[in-house]
Order: C-alpha cells, then sequence, then structure tokens
C-alpha cells in the first residue's frame, strides 16, 4: 500500500559546494546547456553586451549633437548610428532583456519547476536570437543601414543601405522571441508546484505570463511585415509601393501592430520585477494583487488596439485617428492603478532602502513621468504639435530605460547574490543608482523642452536655438556613462572577490529564496509545496520551505 | 504660468494655437500635482516606515474598495476630459474654413516647393496673407515627408500616393520655419523653409508680381533662375561654391566630374540635362544619390533655361 508523502521543512544549504554554476564547468557544458539558468546566463551576457553597443553608439550621436551643424560625423554616418541605436536596444537588449535573460532564470525557480516544460527549445531560442544578431552585426560591418529601427517605406525600399540583412536578423530574432513566449506560458500553466494556484503566483510571473501572450501573438505580424519588405525590395511586388498600386501607410500599420503591443513587451516585466521589490522591501503583502495582476493583462490586450496611436499625422482616416486616441486613454488608468498600488503596499510598510529599493523608488519617479508625457502625446490636438519631436524621444526614454532599464537593474541587483553567490558592495551600488538617476534626468529632461519647443527628432543639424539644451543633454549622457562603468566595475569585483552570499539576503518570501545561492543545479532536490502567498510576511517562514520527498536521495541536502 | 507656457512652446502665430497651448498647461499641471503627491508619498513612506528591524511586523492590508475606486474613477474623469479637449481642438486643425486660399505643396528630398492657384511657384519660401485661412494640398514626389510650422502648431504627413492636407490662419505678419519631420534621408534636418506672413495687399502686390515674371519672356538664364528657385534646388545645391546636400553650381560648368563608379565625364549641356532629368545614373564621389527625377516635371525650355543659368554661374 502507497504510503502518504511527508510534507516537512526543507532549509536551504547556506554556501553549497556543487552548484549549478559549477557542477561540470566545460565549455561543452555551457553551449550544449539545457539548464534554463544557464541559458539566462548566456543572454544575460548577450544583452549586457549589447546595452554597451547600443550605449557607445548613443554616446557617440549626443556628442555629435554638441554643435547644430557638423561636429566630427557625416549626415550618413549620424542616420546609420541612430538607426543601429534604436534596433540594437529594442531588438537585442530591451526585448529580450527582463524575459530572456532574468526571466529564463528564475520563472522554472519561483513556480518551484526544475526547468522550463521545453528545455531544448529554450537553447534554440537562444541560439536563433545569437543568428539573428550576427546578421544585425553583419548588416553594421557592410554599410549599416539608415532606415531608422522602423524601417518606413518607401524609403527603405529605396535606400541603398543593408535593410535586407537587419530586417532579416530582427525577423530571425523573432522567432526567439515567440518561442521564448510559448515555453513560458506552457511552464506557467503546467508545471507549478502543488500548492501554487494562479492567486499565489508571484506578480512577477504574471507579468511574464501577460509579457509572453504578447510575443506569441503580436510578432507573426512584425515577421509578415519584414517579409513584405523583403520581398518589395527584392522581388518589387508592389504592396507599399504607390507606383504599383501600394499603400506607404499600410507598412505603418503593420508595423505598429506589432510595435506597439512590443512597447508592453518591454514594459510589462519591468512592472513584474518593480511588485515583487517593493513588496520584498517593505516586507509587506502587497496591496490589491488582482489589481497589479489583471491590470497587466488588461494593458496587453488593450495595447493590441492603440497602434493607430504613432500615425496620428500619417494621413490615416480622421476616424481612425479619433478612434485610437480614445483608445489609448484606456492604456493608461491600468497603469496608473498599478502605480498607486505600489506606492498603497509602502504604506506601513517595513522599508529596507537597499539599492534594488532604491531603483525601484526611482522607476515609479521616473516611469510616472513617462506615462504622464504619454497621456500628454495620446491628447489629439497637442500631439499634432509634439509628434516626431524630441518630445516623443523623452517620452520614449522615459519608459524605457527610466522605466524598463531602472527596473532591470533593479532586478538585477536584488537577483545577484541569487545567481552568482556573491555580495555586491552595496555603498556603491547606492552611489551608482544615484548617479545614474541624476544623468538620466540631465540627459532626457531638457529633450522634453526641446521638444515642446519644436525641435524634430532624427535631426543631425538643428538650428541654433537649441544647442543650449542639447548641450546639457550631452553632458548628462556621459554622466549616465559614468554610472554604468561604475556598476560595471563593482559586478565585477563582486565577482571576483565578492562576500559570499546568504541563500535568502533580502528576506524574500518566494521559492527562488527557499533555495541555495547559486542555485543548485536542479534548483530543487524536493517536490516544494506552497502554503501561503509570495508576500505572506504575516505568516511563519518555516511555512514557505515546505516539500514533500521527491523520490530520489539527495546526501548534500541533509546536511542541515 | 504665463512665462512658463512661453519658456516651453514656440510663439502663439496661428488662430489654433492658444487652444493647443491651454490643454498642454492643463495636461502639465494636472500630471505635475499627481506627479507630486506620488513623490511625496514616495519619500514619506520611505522615510516614515523606515526599516527599524529584521523582525518588524506589518499590517495585512490587501485591499480597500473605496479607495481603490477612487483612484480608479478620477483618473477616469480627467482623461475624458483630455480626450474631449483633444478631440474639440483636432476637429478645429481638420477641417479648413470653406474659403480658404489653397495652396499645392510638394516635398521632395530635401526640399519644399509651393504652387499658387494662377500659377505662381515658389520653392522654399511659402508666402501668404496674415488673416486669411490657407489650406495647404500636399503630396511628395519621393518618400515620405511631414510639413510642421511649430509656431503654428501644425504638422501633416506628405505622400507620394494622395494629397494629404491641413490648414492654418496667421494672424499677423511675420516669419516661420518650416520643418520636415518625417526622417526622409542625408539631408533631412537641412529640408527647411520659411513661412513668410504678409499684410493682405503686400501678398497680393507679391503675387502679381511673381505672375508677371513667370509670363514675361524672360532671357533663357533668368528664367533659369526663376526655375532654380521655384523648384527650391537651393535646398541641396549652393551657388557660393559651398558644400551641400549635393554639388555646388558655382563653377560646374565644364568642370570634370568624377562618379561613384569610377568613371568621369566633362560637365557639358547633355550631362547637365541627364543629370536633371534621369537623375542618380551618374553619382559624382562624395554625395549622396539623392537628386529626384525631374522627367516629366521640367518642359525641354525650362532646362534649356536652367542650363543657360548654370553656364552664367562660372
Amino acid at each position: 500500500m502507497a504510503t502518504l508523502p511527508v510534507l516537512k521543512e526543507y532549509p536551504a544549504q547556506e554556501h553549497p559546494e556543487t552548484h549549478f554554476l559549477n557542477h561540470d564547468k566545460s565549455l561543452k557544458s555551457w553551449l550544449l546547456t539545457v539548464d534554463h539558468k544557464r541559458i539566462g546566463l548566456m543572454y544575460l551576457a548577450s544583452v549586457i553586451f549589447f546595452f554597451f553597443v547600443g550605449g557607445v553608439l548613443a554616446l557617440a550621436l549626443r556628442l555629435e549633437l554638441w554643435e547644430p551643424a557638423r561636429n566630427f560625423m557625416d549626415a550618413d554616418t549620424y542616420n546609420r548610428i541612430f538607426t543601429l541605436h534604436g534596433a540594437v536596444m529594442i531588438f537585442l537588449f530591451i526585448i529580450p532583456s527582463i524575459p530572456a535573460a532574468l526571466g529564463n532564470i528564475f520563472l522554472p525557480v519561483m513556480l518551484g519547476a526544475k526547468d522550463v516544460a521545453f528545455p531544448r527549445l529554450n537553447l534554440a531560442s537562444f541560439y536563433i536570437y545569437v543568428g539573428g544578431a550576427l546578421f544585425t552585426l553583419y548588416s553594421m560591418a557592410h554599410g549599416g543601414i539608415d532606415t531608422g529601427w522602423t524601417f518606413y517605406t518607401p524609403y527603405s525600399t529605396t535606400s541603398g543601405s543593408a535593410v535586407i540583412s537587419m530586417t532579416f536578423g530582427v525577423f530571425v530574432m523573432g522567432f526567439s522571441s515567440i518561442l521564448t513566449g510559448m515555453n513560458f506560458i506552457v511552464t506557467i500553466h503546467k508545471m507549478r508546484a502543488p500548492g501554487l494556484v494562479w492567486g499565489k503566483l508571484p506578480l512577477f510571473i504574471w507579468s511574464l505570463y501577460a509579457t509572453a501572450i504578447i510575443q506569441v501573438l503580436a510578432t507573426p505580424v512584425l515577421a509578415i511585415t519584414l517579409l513584405l519588405l523583403i520581398m518589395e525590395r527584392t522581388l518589387g511586388i508592389g504592396i507599399f509601393d504607390p507606383a504599383l498600386g501600394g499603400d506607404p501607410v499600410l507598412y505603418q500599420h503593420f508595423f505598429w501592430f506589432y510595435s506597439h503591443p512590443a512597447v508592453y513587451i518591454m514594459i510589462v516585466p519591468a512592472f513584474g520585477i518593480i511588485s515583487e521589490l517593493i513588496a520584498t522591501f517593505s516586507r509587506k503583502t502587497i496591496f490589491g494583487y488582482w489589481a497589479i495582476a489583471f491590470s497587466s493583462l488588461a494593458i496587453a490586450f488593450i495595447g493590441f488596439l492603440v497602434w493607430g496611436h504613432h500615425m496620428f499625422t500619417s494621413g490615416q482616416s480622421e476616424l481612425s485617428t479619433v478612434v485610437f486616441s480614445f483608445l489609448t486613454f484606456f492604456v493608461g488608468l491600468p497603469t496608473g492603478i498599478k502605480i498607486l498600488n505600489w506606492v498603497a503596499t509602502m504604506y506601513k510598510g517595513s522599508i529596507w532602502m537597499q539599492s534594488p529599493m532604491l531603483y525601484a523608488i526611482m522607476f515609479l519617479f521616473l516611469f510616472t513621468i513617462g506615462g504622464l508625457t504619454g497621456i500628454m502625446l495620446g491628447a489629439l490636438s497637442v500631439n499634432i504639435h509634439l509628434h516626431d519631436t524630441y518630445y516623443v524621444v523623452a517620452h520614449f526614454h522615459y519608459v524605457m530605460m527610466g522605466g524598463t532599464v531602472f527596473a532591470f537593474l533593479g532586478g538585477l541587483h536584488f537577483w545577484w547574490p541569487k545567481f552568482t553567490g556573491k555580495m555586491f558592495n552595496e555603498l556603491q551600488a547606492k552611489i551608482a543608482a544615484v548617479i545614474l538617476f541624476i544623468g538620466f534626468n540631465m540627459t532626457f529632461l531638457p529633450q522634453f523642452v526641446m521638444g515642446s519647443q519644436g525641435m524634430p527628432r532624427r535631426y543631425y543639424g538643428y538650428i541654433e536655438q537649441f544647442q543650449t539644451l542639447h548641450q546639457y543633454s550631452t553632458v548628462g549622457s556621459w554622466v549616465l556613462g559614468v554610472g554604468f562603468l561604475l556598476i560595471f566595475w563593482y559586478l565585477v569585483q563582486s565577482l571576483r572577490k565578492g562576500e559570499a552570499a546568504p541563500s535568502n539576503p533580502w528576506g524574500g518570501r518566494s521559492l527562488e529564496w527557499m533555495i541555495s545561492s547559486p542555485m543548485p543545479p536542479h534548483n530543487f532536490d524536493y517536490i516544494p509545496v506552497v502554503k501561503h502567498g509570495p508576500y505572506d510576511y504575516h505568516q511563519p517562514i518555516a511555512e514557505f520551505r515546505l516539500g514533500i520527498d521527491d523520490g530520489h536521495s539527495h546526501t548534500e541536502t541533509k546536511a542541515h | 504660468m504665463q512665462r512658463l507656457r512661453e519658456y516651453l512652446l514656440p510663439e502663439q502665430s496661428s488662430t489654433v494655437a492658444s487652444d493647443v497651448d491651454n490643454l498642454f498647461m492643463f495636461i502639465n499641471i494636472i500630471g505635475g500635482l499627481l506627479l507630486l503627491g506620488i513623490t511625496i508619498a514616495l519619500i514619506y513612506y520611505s522615510w516614515k516606515y523606515r526599516r527599524k528591524s529584521v523582525e518588524d511586523v506589518t499590517p495585512v492590508i490587501r485591499h480597500n474598495l473605496a479607495l481603490e475606486l477612487t483612484w480608479t474613477i478620477i483618473p477616469l474623469i480627467l482623461i475624458m476630459i483630455v480626450f474631449a479637449w483633444g478631440f474639440r481642438g483636432y476637429m478645429n486643425l481638420r477641417n479648413a474654413p470653406g474659403d480658404s486660399m489653397e495652396v499645392y505643396v510638394t516635398g521632395l528630398s530635401f526640399g519644399w516647393q509651393f504652387t499658387y492657384t494662377n500659377g505662381v511657384m515658389s520653392g522654399s519660401d511659402l508666402y501668404v496673407p496674415a488673416g486669411r485661412p490657407v489650406k495647404l494640398l500636399m503630396q511628395s514626389r519621393d518618400v515620405i515627408h511631414s510639413f510642421f510650422v511649430p509656431d503654428f502648431r501644425i504638422k501633416q504627413d506628405l505622400l507620394p500616393n494622395r494629397y494629404t492636407t491641413q490648414w492654418f490662419q496667421a494672424d499677423k505678419p511675420g516669419q516661420h520655419v518650416i520643418f520636415c519631420t518625417e526622417y526622409c534621408g542625408s539631408g533631412h534636418s537641412a529640408m527647411m523653409g520659411r513661412v513668410i506672413v504678409l499684410p493682405e495687399n503686400e501678398f497680393n502686390d507679391w503675387l502679381a508680381a511673381e505672375k508677371a515674371k513667370s509670363e514675361q519672356e524672360l532671357p533663357l538664364a533668368r528664367l533659369g533662375e526663376n526655375v532654380f528657385s521655384q523648384q527650391g534646388c537651393m535646398a541641396c545645391h549652393s551657388l557660393d561654391g559651398a558644400a551641400g546636400i549635393g554639388p555646388t553650381m558655382k563653377g560646374l560648368f565644364g568642370a570634370t566630374r568624377n562618379f561613384t563608379d569610377g568613371t568621369s565625364a566633362v560637365a557639358d549641356e547633355s550631362y547637365l540635362r541627364e543629370a536633371i532629368l534621369i537623375s542618380n545614373t551618374k553619382v559624382v564621389t562624395g554625395y549622396p544619390p539623392a537628386m529626384p527625377n525631374y522627367s516629366g516635371v521640367l518642359s525641354d525650355r525650362q532646362v534649356d533655361a536652367l542650363i543657360e543659368y548654370i553656364k552664367e554661374l562660372n
């Protein structure tokens, strides 16, 4: 007769000798790994590399804009560099940054699973991403591309630059995004630990779930669009070329049908990280769990219906413009609710201002500015004036950089001890965060002013009245550069000689904190059983470490 | 508040500008208050509820229906006000008064060209009378451009396959910059022009003088000079030897031109004709292949006139 499994506490082993980083050290064990944590780390290294590339390009752009006329590069070079900055940052850094890197490392762990549902597919996603990235690097080396990251027709069908290899690279990377999204959806549905019902999922998982849905539904449209663009260039099929009966505005509809939801692929995972940070460092139950979870899904859904707000001046019909404007405001609503929920979570909390929390607070400030200026751009008559000016540039940098990058950095610092097993220098981390905050605002606040004064974006030269503001912005970009160098320096120091991290340095309650740092090769040597929600700080911590024996013998976990 | 608006926005030079600006300021004020509230709460909570001990016990607060309803309904009302205000302003921006003066606008890489209904053409500079609505019927000769006058708060893309329109009414004489705000290539940021607003009578004089100029049996070189200016050629080609998006016209005739394909030719009449009508078959080294095609746009007489004018610049 079968006996009922015994529910007991499985405390994490502190400072384990064997973990996922060192249980097999051969190069092959990394390159052919199916371990989600190692794949996540390879993604992390790649996205950090491409963030560096995109950042250097941005510094070059800002330096060129020091002077109203030519400073040190010509117009064609400038146009290629701003295109690459956008394409690299969006397709190679920000889209994979949180889901594919941090999500890959932590999604299965937070679900109490040993891996994602399809580990081999996960590795395939990574190599497809690398393949797409190689095409991008190839286009950089072969003349670059000067169309802007949006590849608008008819300019992109007539431009002499490397449009085909670049768009093909983006096309290939799209598959990586789709496969990762499918993998996450199946994993979340099928591989939750016993007791981990939907209402007890960490909010980071909810945000990855919403993101994965967008990735799977929207990315195919981008793939179709880019393929049509390539066919237009090579075969002259005439979908977008008016001389052959096509319509260039159709391209914009296709493009933004993906690229607007893609904005939420970039920001929704950031919301998830912020929920984790605010709750953990306030040591408090999250306020409005379901409101936060469902607002991610609501944003994902409404996000599909607002693409036309990128096209208010494009020549689409007035009726479409009005409808798109109306719907756009309904993205603002769930977003605003999230921000207020996070602030309310801090009320009567026990707030520990460590560097990840500092990033979360900065996120709330910067993202609120990004959101409110989005309301400004949604207002029809004002949009006509602000469209395609630096106001838009500042707005999306407040959302993408002030929002996603700051959340990414918060998440990176939050989980760094967990996946490296090392602590970093907290004082230096705080100093770097403050430097970034100052540098970021110095760079992008003047751009709101320039934009409302009428400075158009994607301008190589400009009229002299804008020079002072451009120079503030350029100095700000240097401050940002210094901040990122400092982060890079102390994280390398942490890897080399950082203090060994305990299993739960921040006092978290979700499952990743209940296992060793760095994690064991298979995450859990038992079947974790979830009794409480991830933010139930009023429950005894022992009840978060429950599990049942998985039928294998594990000598190492018995030590404590 | 007045000074903040004047700092943030360009001068108000059209009839629609003040309504747009008022909405802009309304959103800034409401948004500023919300941001201030959130920032104060963040800082105050961070200090007031700072951690005293690792064992701090925090209350379990999961919901507060009244609070959640409040912060859903108030923003909902605010965004509906913003939508309705923006909608009203947009309808105003889109619907040109029936008695508008119509001007055809052509955007081309990288310049603007304006054609009045009486046949007068003007390159780069759009002359209009003050106090009268002007409707622009716009199209592009190549890629997408966008016609933006910050002082008027108007902007609209120009497409290669159909007309798009917008209108404005400048309230007083003056000059206002025109920017291209849809990225169009090498010369995108140089694709500027001016709106020159004249008092009604001066505008009528200007229009009549231009009309007379175009109807006279001008010497070819003078006609060429007019065509050069009306087509907006100076957006890319200087007359004084300065490098632009395209080569300067000064000293061009009779000079040896080196092309990107390695060949070269002397710039004689046949070369100039080909360079204008079937552009970019030979591209001069150091310049982008950005010249629009003028075949079917210019008459034979106009091409002859341009060649005479270019000869004269030596």
